[in-house]
Order: structure tokens, then sequence, then C-alpha cells
């Protein structure tokens, strides 16, 4: 009796304790035992609780992971508070979160074993001032992606870093409602990654040293598919020269050392006003996915591309291409600073404003063998296509949860 | 009604000595307020799961049971029991998941070493509670006498029954949820009737502990038995039990657009011909999931073949290669046309 008396009692106690409460603050301090502390704090959270982490060095050995809604986890700035999962033994991630209205803010991850922060399934998701490092730089051996987001409606990406990712520094995956901004990626194979995703807006952001700046894909036989209504607008592209460290047989291992922006197998891209410099392959380069495939549900074509007003720099003066030099020399030098592969399936698949100099490979069908390419300079129309910009971007309610 | 016999129990003890050492030698029941309402009980013990906590011998309405095709976990030999409530009924689903009612409990302890060496690890408990199932991870002690709650999980050293030196990982509640999440919600993986013995089912059935013997059951071929199975049959049962949790619409892995149930008959689903999308590096230099006769060019058998964190799979529960596991895998798609 009297020890189901004391379950009753502890069992109301904590049903009182659940009761909506102010929410609380929980510190937790770098240190012995930081593994176990801070998993603890991440479970036993509530809606409403921000999580502190101090500043210092905390040595993990094992995956962390977030499974409640509403949490802040906010650390003393990105240099200041480090998660260093050097010394992990297991897990996927660094950093995993399944819930919603998540805000992380202001720390670190360096050396995670496997990707950074993943969030998947975490709707209204604020990345604020978090770094992703692989401190030993480039190398095939490092993490596939820093910063994560899956299969999520509404995620913000803003003020990070990511470096040394073996494949995408930022990639966000089979969402929508998505903005990337203000973000510097630098050292990873792909910089910035929207794919099978809608309505992304990815602005003012810095890439460079990667061996490809800004990607936006569509992939086929994925559970959410239709990639789209994306605007890369007023980034910094330049010096994407790294060679491509991926291991064959992602995706990104096909990308040509020295692109800018790449577009494939997507519909509504508008490229305007970025500033891309030093980019030997191309600056900008539109082609259709090339592999087999058997779902019907996938488009391979590039459509409704659109490239607006950029300032070209330097660029197409080393083309990672076959035939670059005869090329090159064809192209009085360098190659126009917009590279397209010809395929479309009307004359809506790539529109450049007045001006913008281009070449296209005169391929007509996607996979066909480079060998029947008929390289000529652009002429395709200027662009008609309207965007439903207010359709693109994270929510305001994202925004203002940091002030903006 | 378990608590009403335990009041008459004492009130039987208060009539005297020799009546009060008999009410003793009964164990006290399973707590059904620890299953179904307590927030995080403390300690295994607290349950009452077990009439002898050490021996896992199990108490009234806690049923032991096994899988055709198990889990590997770095080789951990595992305990698993159902607790049905008195006088409540589990419900058939097909081939799927034995349907529990709220109150009912699945306790799997897991234990490395035989005989006099045996020591158990670790005991995770599901419990189904009116809003919904929550899964709780215990740790043991080194005396063996109880386990204690590690909702953050903890790491163990020890030496796997094929002589490896692992750091063995007790998983924090989240990753419970890893794998046994779906559509957002705590599931059992385990009990599915295609994956249970005929004859328990009859006998739960018999028992009135189960409605009826579910269509579809015992399928799945017996794991010390896989050599006379077809080679597909053992190698699917295997991929639907350690992989299709996560690989499937609506759990951890489904942006992978994989998908290895034991249902799923899409050739390019299971990974025919199938590209990777976000393996990373744990693509291994391969191109495509599964190789059709070439398991050296097939990614589904390199991360298998790996215990490299970010390449290896599955991502948690195990820290070595089950070599077992990849030898079926690799003679399947060895096999496959």
């Amino acid at each position: 009796m009297k020890k189901l008396n004391g379950v009753c009692l502890a069992a109301s106690a904590l049903i009182l304790a659940a009761q909506p409460a102010s929410a609380e603050t929980i510190v937790v301090e770098a240190g012995e035992g930081a593994q176990e502390r801070l998993q603890e704090a991440l479970i036993l959270a509530e809606a409403g609780d921000e999580i502190v982490l101090g500043a210092g060095r905390f040595a993990l050995t094992d995956g962390l992971s977030l499974d409640v809604d509403s949490v802040t986890l906010r650390g003393a700035g990105m240099d200041q508070s480090v998660l260093d999962f050097t010394g992990q033994q297991g897990a996927g991630e660094g950093l995993l979160v399944t819930s919603d209205f998540v805000t992380l803010r202001d720390f670190a991850l360096e050396n995670p074993k496997g990707d950074g922060v993943k969030s998947k399934g975490a709707d209204a998701i604020v990345y604020h001032r978090i770094r992703v490092t692989w401190t030993n730089g480039p190398d095939a051996s490092n993490g596939a992606y820093g910063i994560y987001p899956v299969e999520s409606t509404g995620v913000l990406v803003d003020g990070s870093k990511v470096s040394g990712a073996s494949d995408a520094g930022i990639y966000v995956g089979q969402s929508r409602d998505i903005t990337v901004r203000g973000s510097i990626v630098e050292a990873n194979v792909a910089g910035i990654e929207i794919e099978n995703s809608r309505n992304a807006l990815v602005e003012n952001n810095i890439a460079t040293r990667n061996t490809g700046g800004l990607l936006v894909f569509d992939l086929p036989n994925l559970p959410i598919m239709g990639g789209g209504n994306v605007i890369l607008r007023n980034n910094l592209v330049i010096d994407n020269d790294t060679q491509n460290f991926a291991p064959p047989g992602n995706i990104v291992a096909g990308v040509r050392r020295g692109t800018g922006i790449l577009v494939m197998a997507n519909d509504g891209v508008l490229i305007e006003g970025n500033i891309l410099n030093n980019n030997p392959t191309a600056h900008v380069m539109v082609v259709a996915y090339t592999q087999e495939f058997n779902d019907p549900s996938y488009n391979p074509h590039a459509r409704n591309v659109v490239v607006g007003q950029n300032l070209f720099g330097r660029g197409g003066d080393d083309p990672q291409l076959d035939g670059g030099e005869m090329l090159m020399a064809a192209f009085g030098g360098a190659l126009p600073p917009v590279m397209w592969d010809g395929v479309a399936e009307g004359d809506d698949g790539l529109t450049v404003a007045e001006g913008v100099g281009g070449w296209t490979l005169g391929l007509t069908v996607a996979g066909q063998d480079l060998a029947e390419a008929s390289p000529a300079p652009l002429d395709v129309p200027t662009p008609n296509y309207v965007f439903d910009e207010e359709s693109v971007g994270a929510p305001a309610e994202l925004l203002a949860r940091i002030g903006g | 009604m378990s608590s009403r016999f335990f009041l008459l129990a004492l009130s039987i003890s208060a009539l005297g000595v020799g009546v009060l050492s008999q009410a003793r030698t009964l164990p006290p029941p399973v707590n059904d307020l620890a299953v179904a309402e307590s927030p995080f009980p403390r300690a295994l013990s607290d349950f009452g799961f077990f009439s002898n906590l050490a021996s896992q011998t199990p108490n009234d309405g806690v049923i032991p049971y096994r899988l055709n095709t198990p889990l590997f976990s770095d080789g951990a030999e595992k305990l698993r029991f159902i607790y049905l409530p008195a006088g409540m009924t589990a419900k058939s689903d097909g081939e799927g998941l034995l349907d529990l009612p709220i109150g009912a409990a699945i306790i799997k302890t897991f234990a490395f070493g035989g005989g006099d060496d045996r020591r158990l690890i670790e005991t995770r408990v599901l419990l189904h509670r009116a809003d919904g199932w929550l899964a709780l991870p215990y740790k043991w002690d080194d005396a063996q006498s109880d386990a204690r709650l590690v909702v953050a999980g903890a790491r163990v050293d020890l030496t796997t029954p094929s002589g490896e030196d692992i750091s063995y990982r007790v998983p924090n509640k989240n990753q419970c949820k890893e794998c046994h999440g779906l559509d957002g919600e705590v599931i059992p993986i385990g009990p599915k009737a295609r994956n249970l013995s005929h004859d328990w089912l009859e006998g739960m059935t018999t028992s009135g502990k189960l409605d009826t013997v579910p269509a579809g059951s015992d399928v799945l071929p017996k794991w010390e038995l896989r050599w006379t199975a077809r080679t597909s049959d053992a190698a699917r049962a295997y991929l639907d039990v350690n992989c299709a949790h996560c690989h499937r619409p609506g759990a951890t892995a489904s942006n992978s657009g994989l998908d290895l149930r034991w249902e799923q008959d899409d050739l390019q689903a299971i990974g025919v011909g199938k590209r990777p999308v976000a393996a990373g590096r744990g693509s291994g230099e391969l191109l495509f999931d599964i190789v059709p006769g070439k398991p050296d060019q097939s990614i589904l058998a390199h991360r298998m073949r790996s215990d490299e964190i970010g390449v290896a799979m599955p991502e948690l529960g195990k820290s070595t290669v089950d070599k077992d596991g990849v030898n079926v895998i690799e003679r399947w798609i060895a096999e496959m046309k």
C-alpha cells in the first residue's frame, strides 16, 4: 500500500508540474559529463523552454537529439560554445531535431562524424548563427552535410557558417517555404543545395572555395517531388575552385570544379543580383538530369529558369569540360558566363535578360551523349516568366523569432 | 484488480503469523500504475515485471516470446516479454503488429556472456499509455540487482560473442524513437505476426490473451534455419526486421526513398538500380543501392559491412558488423539477376 501511495503521490506531483507553467531556462555548462547533462536537458525540456549552453568546448561521445516542440537551444556565440564531436562514437549526425518550432542559435559543431545538424520533419525551424566546421578542411572522410533540414515546412537558416562538408554545406531537401540568407559556405563540395524543395529564397550569402557554389536540383524517386519556385538573389559566389572531394556515387560528385550556380531539373528558378567572380568552369550552369530513371512523376528538364541581371566577373577560363581548351579558343579565351545544355521541352527552358552572355551545348535530349554536342552562342528569349514572390521564403514568424 | 488483490493479501496477513508468511511468498503483482501513469519510473523494479529480476523470471501476465528473425544488436542475447494486464486481450491485425491494449508493455532485456558469466546490460520497456507508447531505457547495475532509468543513455564496455571489445551504447530516450517512430508517433516494431511463431500465437489465443491467430502469421523464416529458406526470404526478412523500421514511408529514413519492408515488391523501392540521395560518403564510391549479381558494387551491402560512423548501417543500435547478416544479403544480391 505504502508503495502504491508513493507512486500515486509522485504521479500527481508530476502531473501538477506538467500544468502550463512559465517557460524555464536550463543552463548547461561544458565540462565533465557534458554528454549526459546536455542530452538529459534536451529530453526533459518542455515546450517553451530555453536551453542555454555555456561558453566552452563540450566534448561529446554520441549524437544529440531534440524531440520537444518549441524549444530554443542557445549558445554563447558560434565561436564561444562549441559542441566538439571529434570523439563521437555513434549516431549519424551531431544533433538531430525531430520536433517543430525549434530555434537553434549561437553555437558551433565541430567534426561530427556524419552530418552536422539534421532536422527531419521539423517544421518552422530556425538556424541562427550556427557554425559547422570540419577542422581539417576539404576531405572525403568528412561528414556529408553541415546544416541539413529535410521534409519540413518553414525553414530559416540565417547568419550561419559551414565549411568542409563532403557533400553540401547547407542542404535543404524535400521541404518548402525556405530562406537561407546571410550565411557563409566555404570549402565544401556544394555550398548551398536546394533539392526537391519549393518556395526557397537564397539571398545575401557568401559561397566561396567550394567545388560548386549554389545548387538547385530535383531528383527522381523521392517521397517529395516537384522542386521549384526558387530565387537566388544578391549572393556573392566567388572563387569556387576546390577540387571535388565528394565520394564518387553522390550526385554532387558530378559537379565540376569551378561551378558558380548550378540548376538541374527544376521548375522556376530566378538568378539575379548576384556577384559571380572567378568560377573557372561556369558562373551559371543550367542542365537536365541525365541519368536513367523510371519515375513517371519526374521531369528531368530545367524549366522556366531565368537569369536576370548579375555581375559577372572573370570566369569560364579553366573549364573542367571535355574539349574545354578548344571551346575557350572558339569563344575568345573564356567561356561566356551562362552555360546551358540546350535541353528543353519548349522555348521556356532558359531565358536570360538582355545582354547576358551565354553558350549552349546544343543538345536536344536529356542524357544525350556529349559527343553529339554542337556548341554555339546562346540565343534564347528574354524572360517573361512571373515568379510567385509572395510565397517564396520562410514564414514571417520565423524571421520575427530572431528579430527581423 | 491487482491492487484489490494486494489489499486482500494485507488484510489476511493481519489474521496471524502463519498466514502472513504464506502471503509473503506470493510475489507482488505488476504495478499497473507504473506501466500506465507514473511519468518516468526510476527503476526497472518499480514495474514488477519480474518475480525475480536477476533471473528475469516473469511475473503473472508477463509472457516471454521470441522472433523468427531477430534484430541484430552486437550479438546481444535478448529476453523478450509482453505484459498484458489481467483480463485484457490483444487483437490481431493481419501479418502486422499485434494490437496491444492500453496498459500493456513490451520488455526487452539485453545480455552478454553465457552461463555464470552472463551479464544483463540494459532493459528497454515500451509502455502503452492513454496518450501513446512511451519508450524508456534502463541500465543494469554492476551487482545485477536492478536497472536504473537512463534517459540520456549510457555506454558500457563489453566483449561481444564474436570476441570484439566494444563501447556498447544504451540508447537515450529520443534514440528509441528514431527506430520506433512512425508518422511522429512511437510504436512497437518487433512483435509483428509475420515474425511470431504460429504455436506461440495459438497458445496466446487459447489462453484468451489474443483474439485470434492472425492471418499471415509466422511467414518470416527462422534465422537459425536461414540456410534452408529461400535466400530471398531470408534476406528480405533480415531487411524487414533490421532496416525497415527506418527505411519506410513515414519513418526516420523516409527521405532516402528506400523502402525495405517485407511487403514492398517494387524493386526500385528496395534499392535495385536506385541511386543514393543523401548517403554522403556512405555511398562508398558506388552508384546504386543494389546492383543485381554484384554485392561488391551495392551500397546496401557496403554500408552493412562498415563499422565506421557515417557509413555504417543501421546508424543506431550496433557498433559491430553483423557478419551473418552481411552474408545473407550478399548471397541474395549475388543470386539476383
